[in-house]
């Protein structure tokens, strides 16, 4: 390939992705205005809660309780070689509310709701369902899109704060139960240090903002696929893959910014 | 809402010397045709022809390159948003696929313009509804999942949902496809009939020459980019036109080629196959 064409080629790329990415900020603004039909018809995104909800709870609570199942043994090999151990439900809730909670259960989204809902999206195009919707005078975006975002955007939250306590739960499972550490140093360590604000609100925070980046990922995905079983699938890939992708970086930036001194 | 034209002013839908296309392709060019209220107007053409290309620019969905289309007495090109969507509210559509909402049983799919246009009372919307039902026949299949009905069916409950809002102007993308012959009968009987009962115009795509020559009050045939011949069913069954003749015989011969043409595309690609082998 002579060197024009390799210039070429990488300017196309470059030129590709650019535009790609203004044309993903102006569906996100296309959305947030359109929004306004979860004030008026809040059915609309109560149904999409708990559709979204339900279709990840069960993935959610049960890795949960596994992730915290190995928190708990995996912290207390550690803290118990400096004779530690009685931080264990300190441990286990930070580790949880700070970064595991928001991150895994994102991940987790992004593969259980975000591709569900790329899939559907994809397949009201191909089926002229959106386009039905559109000469009948009916906005799609207004529609369907916007109370599927703020729908995921709402559970994302829940099921973090599900995870997080369904892990501490089985955190105390193997810790106070099974290995035998004081159930009162557990909760009490933990009482006291852990941070409404600095931890469970900057959690929560977190949990938001991946909700906002992996729904908007999954729709957009789903809402720009081509019209094809192949084009869905594709589509259905690329939201897990930039979904989990997105949620690994933005934790990067949010907890530098949170948790910096 | 836009003001609706005058009683003498029928006209729902004209296009004036329209031409339509997809990226650097023209679909189809100087296209003029006029739709008036009551009247059953047949789009007849060959597969690709751009029959469906002409309904998406009736609906506003692709804008015309040159010429203009006019809906309801407004061009399309000049409407603003807010009154496309008011205009899009005085007609119904069926799509050729049905584009049924499958998250929907049978009642909430017709149900569904009522529930976003219509101020209706819960019993009000139920009688509506069953009632456009009943006129496609399947009443009783209202609890159904979209799942759980036949192609023939799902295109039924299209039509029930495309005339539920009794709309002024309706468009039928292939409404015979994938019918039964009772099916088929009643449904050519009922567009003809909600014509002439409530007065909306109606525009047919369809292949079906048999069915549409008996309801239609007019008949466009296209083919080659162009409107090659239009006229009552009666002027266009005795044209000597060699196209008209071709087409309604279904004669292999004639001016339009069974064969897709050739292309130095398709002859690239056969030197490849050759070359590999």
């Amino acid at each position: 390939m002579s060197l024009n064409l390799r210039i070429a080629s990488l300017g196309h790329l470059v030129r590709t992705k650019v535009t790609g990415l203004g044309t993903f900020t102006r569906f996100f603004w296309m959305l947030l205005q359109r929004s306004s039909i979860i004030f008026s018809r809040p059915r609309l995104v109560s149904q999409q809660i708990h559709f979204i909800g339900n279709y990840s709870l069960l993935i959610i609570a049960v890795s949960g309780l596994f992730v915290g199942f190995v928190l708990g043994l995996q912290g207390y090999y550690t803290l118990n070689r400096y004779g530690s151990e009685e931080a264990l439900g300190l441990l286990v809730a930070l580790s949880l509310t700070r970064e595991l909670g928001p991150v895994v259960t994102a991940l987790l989204f992004a593969g259980r709701a975000g591709t569900s809902l790329t899939a559907e999206i994809g397949l009201m195009k191909a089926g002229e369902q959106l386009a039905a919707m559109e000469v009948m005078a009916v906005d799609p975006v207004r529609r369907v899109l916007a109370p599927r975002f703020w729908g995921g955007v709402i559970a994302m939250p829940i099921l973090a704060a599900v995870f997080s306590m369904v892990g501490i739960l089985g955190g105390w499972v193997v810790g106070v139960l099974m290995i035998g550490i004081d159930t009162g140093a557990f909760w009490s360590q933990m009482q006291s240090g852990v941070d409404v604000w600095k931890d469970i609100l900057n959690g929560v925070i977190k949990s938001i903002v991946f909700g906002v980046a992996v729904t908007l990922i999954a729709l957009y995905e789903g809402w720009q696929s081509r019209p094809t079983p192949e084009g869905v699938a594709r589509a259905t890939t690329r939201t897990v893959v930039a979904g989990s992708l997105a949620v690994l970086g933005l934790d990067f930036l949010l907890t530098a910014l949170m948790f910096s001194n | 809402m836009p003001s609706r034209p005058s009683p003498s002013d029928d006209s729902i839908l004209r296009l004036t010397s329209v031409s339509l296309g997809y990226g650097d392709a023209v679909i189809l060019r100087d296209i003029s045709l006029d739709v008036r209220r009551g009247q059953v107007i047949a789009l007849m053409g060959g597969s690709g022809s751009g029959k469906t290309t002409l309904l998406r620019a009736a609906t506003g969905q692709i804008k015309a390159r040159t010429g203009e289309v006019l809906l309801f007495g407004q061009s399309l090109a000049k409407v603003s948003p807010t009154d496309l969507q008011n205009l899009r509210q005085r007609m119904g559509v069926l799509f050729q696929q049905g584009a049924l909402f499958t998250d929907l049983n049978v009642f909430e799919n017709v149900a569904f313009p009522l529930r976003e246009h219509a101020k209706l009372s819960p019993t009000d919307l139920l009688a509506r509804v069953l009632d456009k039902l009943e006129a496609v026949g399947l009443r009783t299949a209202a609890h159904l999942r979209v799942s759980e009905i036949s192609g023939g069916m799902a295109r039924r409950v299209a039509l029930a949902r495309a005339i539920v809002l009794e709309p002024e102007l309706i468009l039928y993308d292939e409404p015979f496809a994938g019918l039964d012959p009772i099916s088929l009968g009643i449904t050519a009987r009922l567009i003809r009939s909600l014509s002439d009962r409530l007065g909306c115009a109606s525009v047919v795509i369809t292949h079906d020459i048999a069915e549409s020559f008996a309801i239609a009050d007019h008949v466009y045939l296209v083919g080659q980019g162009l409107i090659k011949a239009h006229g009552t069913p009666d002027t266009l069954g005795q044209s000597t036109d060699p196209y008209v003749q071709q087409f309604l015989n279904g004669a292999p011969d004639g001016p339009v080629p069974f064969d897709y043409p050739s292309s130095p595309r398709f002859d690239a690609w056969l030197k490849q196959q050759q070359a590999v082998r």
